[in-house]
């Protein structure tokens, strides 16, 4: 029996052992020769309140719609919550004066649902829902889960570096 | 008069020093086993971390008891008083110290000078088996029960070596008393020295009977859930919890007291110093040697997988007791040529 790509298997059978490694002890000590020596090593962990993660333009935080001057960008076109695996979203549309014709009334995730894929900002034809880098969702019932509007807006500046990461991305 | 109060003054002190070093032997633990695996380990309650373990305790009393519908209430409640009282009356027997002069008196640094320690000893830590083997039985539940009836297993198989490694030592000192046995210890005439074989089958066999990491099965988290003790809650389990650290900090006096020249520091004679400073150098070194032992535990739990069950009971029937009868034969030889 070989590997798929053709190599002996990694396999030990007693009979190959020499005598020492068959008594055990000396592979012992070398196990815990190896133990000791992990323990001076540099520790792995992240201090998380103190040191906190950064994540990069790449990173899928919670959804948001983009604010610019003022104004949310979105225009309640629904293929947001059309694509939403997850239906987590619930957007209700409305004509205004402005330019873009359309905003969104109501527009609300509800973040227990959100599985945090990005199909929405997929979907979005004018880069109105994108994910932003925040992580930390905190809420003690499940009525403070869905987040409205007031929630959601977050502003350009604070969205630049996802936005030019998905221009390049694109 | 004077002999009851002295003892229950050294009753009073060891228990509270077994169970301070119990809660922090606790801390110890996740720290080393944090450091192995290059974590940091808790260092949030207190400084250091230091202050995780009373957090954990009060925590634990301050949970729900569950007892499971079916279960034997009484027997239920029983078995972790076994295991609690088994590990901590184990260490009656075992001397921390020479006679040392204090007030006027003259105090063995033993609680029970008893003339048949090592017989005691043995005797109590196979009555451990009960407590483990019970909460198993009154869970009603199969995987407590599992756990329960493959700690009476594992138990008995290396309680033979165990018991046959001891005699070893029996012979060479020719008593059952153990301050005697660490009397004749003297110098670097550690019993681990001359009866190496032996040394290593009583410390597998203590590992063995504290149900430490390679031969944990009967608790063996990922195939029995918590074996024995998964239907035990708060302070219940609490104590089993305090047992296992009880067990361990027994079998390291006791691994101490037998091989490792128990309160023998080499060459202290010869530094000419005050007898009491002599006797609390003893004591001391007493501790550092158990406190070596305990770090050994732990080193040993995060280095080695656990064994399958019948690798446990080829290693313990086909290894350990004609390993252990091979040490009883050579000590029993070098006794009979050189006489001891």
């Amino acid at each position: 029996m070989l590997n798929s790509n053709g190599s002996k298997p990694f396999q030990v059978r007693s009979k190959d052992l020499s005598f020492w490694q068959r008594t055990y002890i000396p592979e012992i000590v070398k196990g815990m020769v190896l133990t000791a020596k992990q323990m001076f090593r540099p520790k792995f962990t992240r201090q998380y309140p103190e040191e906190r993660f950064n994540p990069q333009p790449s990173y899928r935080g919670r959804p948001v719609l983009v604010e610019e001057e003022g104004v949310e960008r979105c225009v309640a076109c629904g293929l947001c919550a059309r694509v939403c695996p997850a239906l987590a979203i619930e957007v209700q549309g409305s004509e205004t004066e402005l330019e873009k014709e359309r905003y969104p009334v109501k527009f609300e995730i509800n973040m227990l649902r959100c599985i945090f894929c990005g199909f929405c900002e997929e979907a979005c034809p004018e880069e109105a829902i994108i994910m932003s880098d925040e992580y930390e969702l905190v809420f003690t019932n499940p009525e403070d889960a869905i987040y409205g509007k007031d929630k959601l807006l977050m502003s350009t500046d604070r969205l630049r570096t996802r936005l030019e990461f998905l221009r390049k991305a694109r | 008069m004077e002999f009851l109060l002295i003892s229950l003054i050294k009753i009073v002190i060891v228990l509270l020093v077994i169970l301070t070093v119990v809660a922090n032997l606790v801390y110890v633990e996740r720290k080393v086993s944090a450091f192995i695996q290059n974590r940091i380990g808790p260092n949030r309650v207190g400084w250091m971390g230091l202050l995780q373990s009373p957090a954990d305790v009060l925590k634990l009393f301050i949970k729900e008891d569950i007892v499971p519908t079916n279960a034997n209430r009484f027997i239920h409640s029983l078995a972790p008083i076994i295991s609690i009282v088994v590990s901590l009356v184990t260490f009656a027997v075992v001397p921390f110290g020479d006679t040392i002069h204090l007030f006027g008196y003259d105090v063995k640094l033993m609680i029970a000078d008893v003339n048949i320690g090592v017989l005691y000893i043995l005797a109590l830590t196979s009555l451990g088996v009960y407590g483990v083997t019970l909460s198993g039985w009154s869970s009603n539940n199969k995987y407590s029960l599992l756990g329960g009836l493959r700690s009476a297993a594992q138990l008995i198989s290396y309680e033979l070596s165990m018991g046959l490694s001891v005699v070893g030592v029996i012979m060479i000192a020719g008593t059952l008393q153990l301050d005697r046995i660490v009397e004749l210890q003297q110098g670097w005439h550690w019993n681990a020295f001359l009866t190496p074989i032996g040394f290593i089958t009583f410390v597998v066999a203590s590992f063995a009977e504290t149900n430490r990491l390679p031969f944990d099965l009967p608790e063996a988290e990922p195939e029995l859930v918590g074996g024995y003790h998964t239907e035990y809650s708060g302070m219940k389990f609490g104590t089993f919890f305090l047992a296992e650290y009880a067990n361990m900090i027994t079998s390291s006096a006791l691994i101490v007291t037998l091989f490792l020249g128990g309160w023998q520091f080499p060459y202290l004679e010869t530094f000419g110093l005050d007898p009491l400073w002599v006797s609390i150098i003893q004591v001391l070194a007493f501790v550092g040697k158990v406190a070596g032992m305990l770090f050994f535990y732990i080193w040993i739990r995060w280095t080695i997988p656990r064994f399958r069950y019948d690798q446990l009971m080829n290693l313990g029937w086909k290894v350990m007791l004609p390993l252990a009868i091979v040490n009883l034969l050579y000590v029993a030889g070098a006794v009979f040529i050189f006489g001891l």
